[in-house]
């Protein structure tokens, strides 16, 4: 129908549109235009565009290095999950649209099980906000209550998402760094601690949140009360938020016990704490996360969400859901899979721990999380030579996957600026995984020295 | 210590600063939390959110299923971040085909969360302060909230009606740009313009003279083209669906959006994609891994086994994307001829699932109220859901602010529903008629 010609200024549109005909039939590729291309990006994102995983994933990828590097299990999740999304996806509604904020099954359930675990009443519509991941509840929460003008304090080393996420929203990252008690001869997670002093002065009238991560991500510490409460007073003196990434929380070893900060109190009004399927039902896959607080914080997360992506996928929300009412029948019991998961992973943890030990190094045990930092100098692998202006574990790391094929991440990744240097000697291992890529890590480990 | 003790029991306990980024300033309002809320309470037919109450088709859900079954765990696990190999591999493939140009699957396309995603993407990656976005209206509502939430300023151009003389329906081809009008919105502030076709609620597509207008305008200006092309297969009585990247000048300046949920009639999959040049994706690529970083595997699986699927197919009568069109055509005549039977007056659209209908005979029986904030097509909707249990949409739900009283008696209709659906929908449409009759 060119019915519509008449309306139209129609100089050149037959012209128009044999060059058209003609030229797209015959270009193939894209010639860069003559005139300077002057879409940039935009201001938000100078500079962020580098990021570790893009680059160490795809160096690991080769199927024959033995991946240690990564966040992911490579153990089966649980067969009732899998059945769950089976049952979820035969469903004709179930794959179509649901609930903007959280499919009604799923915050109900968490709502549910998180209830037992706070001690408090939480409204399944406005104090939840199912996300994409907990990458997407950090993302959320950031860009609906950071921005320009305002400092976020980060605990070095940190998941490295963070400083990036930040920095999008304007924002100004204050780095504080965890600190080895006994000067590099640490044995344990426990060992790594904040100076309270050091902590206290980084608070300022611009300081806006401070984001904690317990269990921690790369180093496996679990804070104790007495470390939240530290925190805690300082949020509540200066009146900020917490942006609390718990996505561990289940995942801690014997004699530890994880704390919420959220309820400590006066931390529940200014406390968004971050929760993940992936990481508690061994599904990075599915991309589910949440996250949990006060009506009037939440709301705004949910403003951000209607505004980024709307919805998350129907049947894995589903799926989900009826997990967690599997284990919420069972919380109270040692079978609950938030229990026999952390039993599983602790053996895992003891045997890195006595593999790198054997290869003559001393790893930092971690009281909770599938990571596990070493420092790696006493190996004594010499990289000067190699070019680059990146830091030692860098190298080390892209060096140990050539010629070892043991893929592992550099510490330096999860640093500020300044603290890079102090810990470029560490690398971080995951230990979520099956014991067929334990054994092979092994094998290299053991074999080390020869060659 | 005390008063925050009492504190942490109060449920009215708040920081004491003022706490949300100003970034939220006049994006919290949204149409759909209100009327899917209505349709959830009030409705017996829903045609008002855009998705199906068929099922997806067999093929879809049988490649989800063998993906669970197949022993593969790792699908369980993250995938790559700018989209799973296979189906970033297919698309690129099937986008080949389409646009007719070599397309890398790493660097041309990346897999998003939904196309809503990926418009979010664009806006984020490619948008700053003090730029000015191009909308045309009327328009899928989160245009306008996006731009803003990346600190552009939008800047509406409208399509507007030209009723066929002979007393025929009008079609959505009926409602066009004014050239000189939109040739004015093009300003040294302008970053992009958005372009939706077919179009959503019209169902306008846009025809090649129309595309070869903006285009030239795109290029004239150096402005970049975000194109949402959600319904690209949705098209009907033989139409053809014109990609604005093919025309001349406007690959290298354009980002298509495209998703599984309207390709594959899986809306609750949540999975999309941008197809575009290197240099403008970098960027998106920037931002997606900055906010969401990975997409659901499993299902980015499923969709590539589809898209595969429809690769060897394509064409033939058998394609999804040659039967599904087909279907809808059907529903889409009979929900006219519903319609139009009763006096409200369809604009029969040329393509997607919408269709948007004048109930200006009907005010009588959903009297103005004047001065009223409220768009006289909103009060419509609402009085129609509570009262004769049909849901749809007003029109002026995607219009921006200043323009909602513009054209304020439409609503919109989604007709991707089952006979049964649409058949209930004839019958509450004729009893009403019946009502008003008599």
């Amino acid at each position: 129908m060119f019915l519509a010609s008449r309306n139209f200024c129609c100089r050149g549109i037959r012209t128009c549109q044999l060059r058209t005909d003609l030229l797209s039939r015959s270009i193939k590729r894209s010639a860069s235009a003559t005139m300077p291309f002057r879409h940039k990006n935009s201001r938000r994102i100078e500079g962020l565009d580098s990021n570790v995983w893009v680059e160490f994933t795809k160096v690991a990828a080769d199927p024959s290095v033995v991946n240690l590097g990564q966040g992911l299990p490579d153990i089966s999740p649980p067969s009732y999950v899998k059945e769950e999304l089976a049952k979820a996806a035969a469903v004709d509604r179930l794959n179509q649209y649901t609930r903007g904020f959280g499919h009604p099954s799923l915050v109900k359930a968490l709502s549910q099980v998180y209830e037992k675990v706070y001690g408090r009443k939480i409204d399944p519509l406005t104090d939840i906000l199912v996300t994409v991941g907990a990458y997407g509840s950090l993302f959320s929460t950031i860009q609906a209550l950071i921005e320009e003008g305002d400092e976020v304090i980060i605990i070095e080393p940190f998941y490295d998402c963070y400083e990036p996420m930040v920095k999008m929203a304007g924002a100004k990252p204050v780095f504080i760094p965890l600190r080895c008690k006994h000067d590099g001869n640490s044995a344990s997670s426990a060992d790594w601690v904040l100076d309270p002093a050091e902590l206290a002065n980084k608070f300022n009238s611009k300081t806006k949140a401070i984001i904690l991560n317990t269990p921690h991500n790369p180093i496996g510490k679990v804070f104790t009360r007495e470390e939240l409460q530290v925190i805690a007073d300082l949020c509540i003196k200066h009146d900020i938020l917490c942006i609390s990434d718990e996505v561990y929380e289940w995942l801690v070893y014997k004699g530890n016990k994880h704390i919420k900060i959220a309820t400590l109190p006066g931390m529940w009004e200014r406390t968004v704490t971050i929760g993940s399927a992936g990481k508690t039902y061994s599904v990075t896959g599915w991309k589910l996360g949440w996250s949990i607080g006060p009506e009037y914080l939440i709301k705004h997360l949910q403003v951000v969400h209607q505004n980024t992506l709307y919805t998350c996928p129907t049947p894995l929300q589903e799926a989900l859901a009826q997990a967690f009412w599997i284990d919420y029948k069972r919380m109270d019991h040692p079978d609950c899979y938030f229990y026999s998961l952390s039993r599983e992973l602790e053996s895992k943890r003891d045997r890195m721990a006595q593999l790198l030990k054997e290869a003559g190094l001393k790893p930092v045990i971690p009281d909770g999380g599938y990571f596990m930092i070493v420092d790696v100098s006493m190996l004594n692998v010499d990289l000067s030579d190699v070019d680059e202006k990146q830091p030692y574990d860098y190298k080390f790391v892209k060096w140990m996957i050539a010629s070892k094929k043991l893929s592992a991440i550099p510490l330096s990744a999860f640093c500020g600026p300044e603290t890079k240097k102090q810990l470029e000697k560490y690398i971080r291992f995951c230990f979520i995984k099956k014991d067929s890529t334990l054994d092979a890590a092994e094998v290299i480990l053991k074999n080390w020295n020869k060659q | 210590v005390k008063a925050s003790n009492s504190l942490s029991f109060s449920l009215q306990a708040k920081m004491s600063r003022p706490v949300q980024a100003r970034r939220l300033e006049g994006i919290d309002k949204n149409i759909w939390v209100e009327f899917v809320k209505l349709a959830a309470t009030y409705s017996k037919v829903n045609l008002g959110q855009g998705f199906p109450d068929f099922p997806a088709p067999d093929f879809l859900t049988e490649a989800f299923m063998r993906a669970l079954s197949g022993g593969n765990h790792m699908l369980h696990q993250y995938t790559r971040a700018f989209g799973h190999p296979p189906l970033v591999k297919v698309l690129a493939q099937f986008f080949e085909k389409l646009l007719g140009r070599d397309l890398d699957p790493m660097t041309n396309v990346m897999v998003t969360v939904g196309a809503y995603q990926a418009l979010f993407c664009c806006f984020q990656a490619l948008v700053d302060e003090g730029d000015e976005v191009i909308i045309i209206e009327p328009f899928f509502d989160c245009y306008e909230p996006m731009v803003k939430m990346a600190g552009g300023t939008p800047v509406f151009v409208p399509l507007r009606p030209n009723p066929p003389k002979d007393g025929k329906l009008m079609s959505s081809a009926d409602w066009q740009l004014d050239p000189g009008e939109l040739a004015s919105k093009f300003s040294e502030r302008t970053k992009a313009i958005v372009l939706n076709s077919p179009n959503n609620p019209l169902g306008k597509v846009f025809s090649r003279g129309e595309l070869g207008l903006i285009a030239e305008l795109c290029v004239k200006h150096d402005v970049l083209c975000i194109s949402d092309e959600v319904y690209e297969w949705l098209v009907y009585d033989g139409k053809q669906h014109i990609r604005i990247a093919s025309l001349d000048g406007m690959w290298d300046r354009t980002v298509i959006v495209g998703s599984a949920g309207k390709t594959f009639s899986a809306t609750g999959w949540k999975v999309g994609w941008v197809v575009g040049p290197d240099r403008l994706l970098q960027h998106l690529r920037t931002v997606h891994q900055n906010s969401v970083y990975h997409c659901a595997t499993i299902a980015q699986e499923a969709v590539a086994q589809g898209f595969q699927r429809e690769l060897m197919l394509y064409g033939k009568p058998e394609s999804y994307f040659v039967q599904l069109p087909k279907e809808l055509q059907q529903k889409r005549d009979w929900l006219v001829q519903s319609l139009d039977g009763m006096g409200m007056k369809p604009i029969v659209p040329e393509g997607t699932y919408f269709l948007v209908a004048d109930i200006s005979q009907f005010k009588s029986d959903v009297p103005d109220v004047p001065n009223s904030d409220e768009p006289y097509d909103c009060r419509f909707a609402k009085w129609m859901v509570k009262n004769k249990g049909l849901a749809a949409i007003p029109l002026s739900a995607f219009y921006s602010e200043a323009h909602k009283n513009n054209y304020t008696n439409f609503i919109r209709f989604c007709f991707a529903k089952e006979e049964a659906t649409l058949k209930a929908a004839n019958d509450i449409l004729q009893k009403w008629k019946q009502e008003k009759t008599s």
